[in-house]
C-alpha cells in the first residue's frame, strides 16, 4: 500500500507539470493586463514598456514559465530598460510556495485565493454533506420499495434533475421562494451575498443566505447520486450473504446499514471522491447567481482581467486536490473492500 | 423481385410453416428501443423541438429576431409577442427559434468534434498500445485533472479576440459558434477515448482480428473496417449523450458571458444577464431555459433507450 501510494504521486508530479505548462501557455496569450491598469486613463507606451518589463511580462513564455515555476531570485533582471540585467529577482517560485503577485490588486496571490478559500468550503462542504446523506435516505429507500409510488417519483425527478442546467434550477427557485413569498406574504429567502450588511456577518445571516444556493447545487446532484446508491443497493441486497444475515436473524436495520451498505458504497464512494476536489473550485455558475464570494467569482473576475497569478494558483490548486482525492478514494475502496489490493 | 418472389411459393410457406427468420440487427435494435416509451417520448420532443426550430423560421424572418426597439423592450408576453421583448426590444420567440437552431447546431457539431479526437485518441492508444498508449492515456488525464468548465472558460478567453462574422448559406454568423464548437469538443472527448480505448484492448485480442492479420490487411484499415464497427454501440450511447452535454456547456459558457457574441443567438446567450431581471421579466429566462430542459432531457432519454436497445447482453423479448 505505501508503495502505491508513492508510486503515483511520484507519477501525478509530470502529468502536474504537463497541466501548468499547457494552462500557461495559454494565459499568456488571452489578453493584457496591462490594458485595465491606468484605470479610467489610457494606459501610455512609454509607461506599457516599463509596466511589462517590471512585472516581466515582456519575456518570452518559456521563460515567463520558469519564473512562475522556480523563481527568479538566482537571476538578474533588467528593471530600468537599458539593456543590462542589474537588478536582483525576488520571486520564489511556485515549487517554493510563492504564487507571485496578482496583477489585480497587488498583493500575493496566495493571499488572494486564501480570503475566498473558507467561503467556498463552507457553502461546497455544506452542500456535498446535504446532497450526501439526502441522496443515501433516498438511495437506499427506492432500492428498499423497488417500483413503489416514491421510487418512480424519485426516478423521474431524478431524470429532470440530472438534464437540468444549474441556472435554470437557481433562476426557478430564487422566483419562486424569493420573488413569489414576498409577494404572498410569507417569510422569504434572501437571494445575495453571505450576510445582510444592515445585520452584520453572524452565523444565522450566512446560514439563511445558504438556503437556496444548497437548495439548487442539491436538487442537481441528488439525482445522480441516489441513482447510483439505489443502482448498488439492489445489487447487493440480491446477493447470498445477505440471506445468510436474515437467517442468522438479524435485524433489518443492521442488514441494510452495515452488511449491505458498506459494500454498496463503494460506487459512491468513487463519484464523490471524483466531485469532492471540485468543489474546491467552486460551483462558478452558482456563485454569480448567487453573488456568493467565493472562489467561482474570483476566478471569473481575475480571468477576465488577464490575471495570471491568481488563476494559475486557483487551477493548478484544483489539480493538486484532483490528484490527492484520487489516491484518497483508492484508499478507502481498499478499506471498504479486503479483497482489493494494490501493487 | 416481386415477380420473382411471386414464383417461389415454397420457400415462402416452409420458412412461414417452420420458424420465424432471425431478426436483423436493426429489426432487434427496433424491438428494444420501442419497449422503452421514455426514448420513444424523447424523440417525439426532439422531432418537435427541430420542426419548431427549423420549421419556425418560415414564419419569423432572422432580421425580425435580431430587430431591436428599444420602445418596446421588457414588455411581457402579449398577442403582439407571445414570449415578451427582451431587453432591447427583440421578440423573444423569434429568438428561441434562431437560438435553437444555433444551440441544436453546436450540440451536433460539437459532438463530431468529441467524437473524431476521441476514437482517434482511443483507437491509436488501444490498438498500438505501449509508448504511445502512455503519452495519449497521460494527457487524457491531464485534460480531466481539470475541470471542463474552468478550461472552457480559459479557451474561451485564449480565442475570444480573434474572430470575425462568417457568412454562410446567405446568413451571417458570429464566428464565435465555430470557436466555441471546437473548445466544447476539445475539452470533453475524454471520457469517450477511454471508452473506445478499452473496447480495442479487448477486440484487437479476438481471433477474426488474427485472421484479419495473417490475410495481409493492414493497421488502419483493421482499424476501421474490423474493430470501429465492433465497438460501435458504446460510441453511439456516449455520442447522443454527449450532444446533450455540449447544448447544457455552451448554455454555461454563454451564461457566463463567454459563449457566442451577439446577434447570433442561442439559448445559452439569451440567458446572459437574465438573472438581472428574475423578478422583472422572468419571461426573459424561462422560455429559453424550458427549451434547454426540454431537449436535455429528452436527449438523455434517447440515450438511455440506445444503452437498453444497443447492449448485446440484453433480451430480445
Amino acid at each position: 500500500m505505501g508503495r502505491y501510494i508513492v508510486r503515483r504521486l511520484l507519477q501525478a508530479i509530470p502529468l502536474l507539470f504537463l497541466i501548468s505548462l499547457i494552462l500557461f501557455v495559454l494565459m499568456q496569450n488571452m489578453g493584457d493586463p496591462l490594458a485595465t491598469m491606468g484605470g479610467r486613463h489610457v494606459t501610455r507606451s512609454s509607461d506599457r514598456e516599463r509596466l511589462a518589463r517590471q512585472l516581466g511580462l515582456d519575456k518570452p513564455v518559456l521563460v515567463q514559465y520558469v519564473y512562475w515555476l522556480i523563481g527568479n531570485d538566482w537571476t538578474w533582471i533588467d528593471m530600468d530598460g537599458d539593456g543590462v540585467a542589474e537588478t536582483p529577482g525576488t520571486r520564489r517560485g511556485v515549487l517554493r510556495g510563492d504564487f507571485g503577485m496578482s496583477l489585480v490588486s497587488r498583493r500575493p496571490a496566495l493571499e488572494v485565493i486564501g480570503e475566498r478559500l473558507p467561503n467556498t468550503l463552507l457553502l461546497m462542504l455544506t452542500s456535498e454533506a446535504v446532497i450526501i446523506i439526502g441522496a443515501l435516505v433516498i438511495g437506499i429507500y427506492s432500492a428498499l420499495r423497488q417500483y413503489s409510488i416514491i421510487d418512480h417519483l424519485v426516478t423521474a425527478i431524478s431524470f429532470v434533475g440530472y438534464s437540468m442546467p444549474i441556472f435554470f434550477i437557481a433562476l426557478l427557485s430564487i422566483y419562486i421562494f424569493a420573488v413569489y413569498f414576498k409577494r404572498w406574504g410569507l417569510p422569504y429567502l434572501p437571494t445575495v451575498g453571505m450576510f445582510d450588511p444592515a445585520v452584520g456577518k453572524t452565523p444565522a445571516q450566512v446560514a439563511w443566505h445558504m438556503v437556496l444556493p444548497i437548495f439548487s447545487l442539491a436538487f442537481i446532484y441528488f439525482a445522480a447520486y441516489s441513482r447510483y446508491i439505489r443502482s448498488s443497493m439492489l445489487e447487493v441486497m440480491s446477493q447470498d450473504y445477505i440471506r445468510t444475515a436474515r437467517a442468522k436473524g438479524l435485524h433489518n436495520p443492521t442488514i441494510v446499514l452495515v452488511h449491505a451498505l458498506k459494500n454498496a458504497s463503494l460506487p459512491i464512494v468513487t463519484v464523490v471522491g471524483l466531485d469532492l476536489p471540485f468543489l474546491l473550485g467552486g460551483a462558478i455558475v452558482t456563485e454569480r447567481i448567487f453573488a456568493w464570494p467565493g472562489m467561482g467569482r474570483l476566478f471569473l473576475d481575475h480571468l477576465s482581467r488577464s490575471d495570471t497569478p491568481v488563476v494559475m494558483g486557483i487551477l493548478m490548486m484544483i489539480a493538486v486536490a484532483v490528484v490527492i482525492f484520487q489516491i484518497l478514494t483508492d484508499i478507502t475502496y481498499a478499506w471498504l473492500d479486503p479483497r482489493i489490493r494494490y501493487r | 423481385m416481386s415477380a420473382s418472389e411471386a414464383n417461389i411459393p415454397f420457400l415462402e410457406l416452409s420458412t412461414q410453416e417452420t420458424e420465424p427468420p432471425p431478426l436483423t440487427l436493426r429489426e432487434l435494435f427496433w424491438r428494444r428501443f420501442r419497449r422503452h416509451k421514455m426514448a420513444i417520448a424523447g424523440v417525439v420532443t426532439l422531432i418537435l423541438i427541430i420542426l419548431y426550430s427549423v420549421g419556425g423560421a418560415f414564419f419569423l424572418s432572422e432580421a425580425y429576431s435580431n430587430h431591436t426597439d428599444t420602445s418596446i423592450r421588457l414588455q411581457a408576453p402579449s398577442a403582439a409577442h407571445p414570449f415578451g421583448t427582451d431587453t432591447v426590444g427583440r421578440d423573444v420567440l423569434a429568438r428561441t427559434i434562431y437560438g435553437g437552431q444555433i444551440s441544436l447546431l453546436i450540440g451536433l457539431s460539437a459532438m463530431v468534434v468529441e467524437v473524431i479526437i476521441g476514437i482517434t485518441v482511443g483507437a491509436l492508444a488501444g490498438y498500438y498500445g505501449g509508448l504511445l498508449d502512455s503519452i495519449l492515456m497521460r494527457v487524457t488525464e491531464a485534460f480531466l485533472v481539470i475541470p471542463q468548465i474552468f478550461l472552457l472558460l480559459v479557451m474561451a478567453k485564449f480565442y475570444a479576440g480573434e474572430i470575425t462574422n462568417i457568412t454562410l448559406l446567405g446568413r451571417t454568423f458570429s464566428g464565435s459558434v465555430i470557436v466555441i464548437v471546437l473548445i466544447i469538443g476539445a475539452t470533453s472527448w475524454m471520457y469517450l477515448a477511454r471508452i473506445v480505448r478499452a473496447e480495442f484492448l479487448s477486440i484487437k485480442e479476438r481471433e477474426y482480428i488474427l485472421a484479419a492479420r495473417a490475410t495481409g490487411t493492414n493497421n488502419f484499415q483493421i482499424i476501421l473496417s474490423h474493430i470501429l464497427p465492433n465497438s460501435i454501440a458504446p460510441i453511439v450511447v456516449s455520442a447522443t449523450l454527449s450532444i446533450a452535454n455540449a447544448i447544457t456547456t455552451e448554455a454555461y459558457i454563454s451564461f457566463l458571458g463567454l459563449g457566442v457574441q451577439p446577434p447570433t443567438a442561442t439559448w445559452g446567450n439569451m440567458l446572459e444577464g437574465a438573472y438581472n431581471y428574475v423578478e422583472s421579466a422572468p419571461w426573459l429566462w424561462i422560455f429559453p431555459g424550458l427549451f434547454i430542459v426540454l431537449t436535455v432531457l429528452s436527449i438523455n432519454f434517447v440515450g438511455d433507450g440506445l444503452r437498453d436497445a444497443l447492449d448485446p447482453r440484453a433480451l430480445a423479448k
